[in-house]
């Protein structure tokens, strides 16, 4: 069986609903594209998400009124992360393995392995937004920015 | 919307010189987007690393990543996971359907109110 399509399926869906107007997802002709500047074996790898994961016992973990992009230690185990995600399909599944959705555990296996050089120190997430100008403007250029803070060689994106 | 996000993401990286992989269950709208590199898993939205409790193939969806960063030659290249959720993929018919609304009412709330929020931040 092919895979779901989304994009028809919300607009159906929000038309049910009442909201005629559909969602212009983005699209763009051209994409950019970099090479690997070294062996990946020697590369700092960075992690983005928009599990909107937390520590579970942080009590000052960010809440979600700002919607900034906020980063966490890469080497936390995951057992301490929570996610606070609403849109996934919950009725096929959960985000009780937070493995599934932001590989932290397996990406520190294969640091280990030598297959990446390392980790970023910390990982970032990302909410997602309605408006597409604020996710560029705004949220992607503050990722860029503490990618290159950490110095980052590739980034890993995941999303929910 | 996750989706779309890290595309646009994902696409600002790699336009300011970092090389980036996306892993995601939602392959339209990624590849409407456009994107480098994509690892798809048709698997519902949730876990585009793996199934929950699955290291190992966990572990095999990252390395495919891995793999796609390093060999991929030109951009928008996807990968698909040789992986099936289930043998039933009833699922799939399921997804954004009345019977199964995607968000529950509190959750629908939150959106409406940021979706109407910026509407009015982009009226003129």
């Amino acid at each position: 069986m092919s895979h779901v399509r989304y994009m028809d399926k919300t607009r159906e869906y929000y038309r049910s609903l009442g909201y005629e107007t559909p969602y212009r997802w983005a699209h763009f002709d051209e994409i950019p594209f970099t090479r690997l500047a070294k062996p990946l074996s020697e590369c700092r790898v960075a992690v983005v998400t928009t599990s909107e994961v937390v520590l579970r016992d942080a009590p000052g973990s960010p809440d979600d009124l700002a919607r900034e992009v906020y980063s966490l230690p890469a080497d936390v185990p995951v057992e301490r992360l929570a996610s606070r995600k609403e849109s996934y399909d919950r009725y096929a599944t959960t985000l009780d393995d937070v493995d599934s959705y932001l590989p932290l555990t397996r990406l520190r296996e294969l640091a280990t392995k030598g297959r990446v050089g390392s980790l970023a120190p910390r990982f970032h997430v990302v909410y997602s937004e309605y408006s597409q100008r604020k996710t560029v403007e705004v949220d992607a250029a503050e990722i860029l920015r503490r990618c290159r803070e950490d110095g980052a060689d590739a980034a890993l994106l995941v999303a929910v | 919307m996750c989706h779309q996000t890290v595309g646009l993401v994902t696409r600002h990286l790699e336009a300011n010189g970092l090389p980036t992989v996306v892993f995601g269950c939602a392959r339209d709208i990624v590849e409407h987007c456009g994107v480098p590199r994509f690892v798809f898993s048709d698997f519902p939205l949730g876990n585009p690393c793996g199934k929950p409790f699955e290291p190992a193939m966990q572990r095999a969806i990252v390395e495919i990543g891995l793999d796609l960063l390093e060999r991929a030659v030109a951009p928008g290249t996807t990968v698909v996971a040789p992986y099936e959720w289930d043998p039933d993929t009833s699922w799939k018919d399921k997804v954004f359907t009345a019977a199964q609304p995607f968000l529950d009412e509190a959750a629908t709330a939150r959106w409406l109110r940021r979706k109407e929020s910026h509407r009015e931040a982009s009226r003129p």
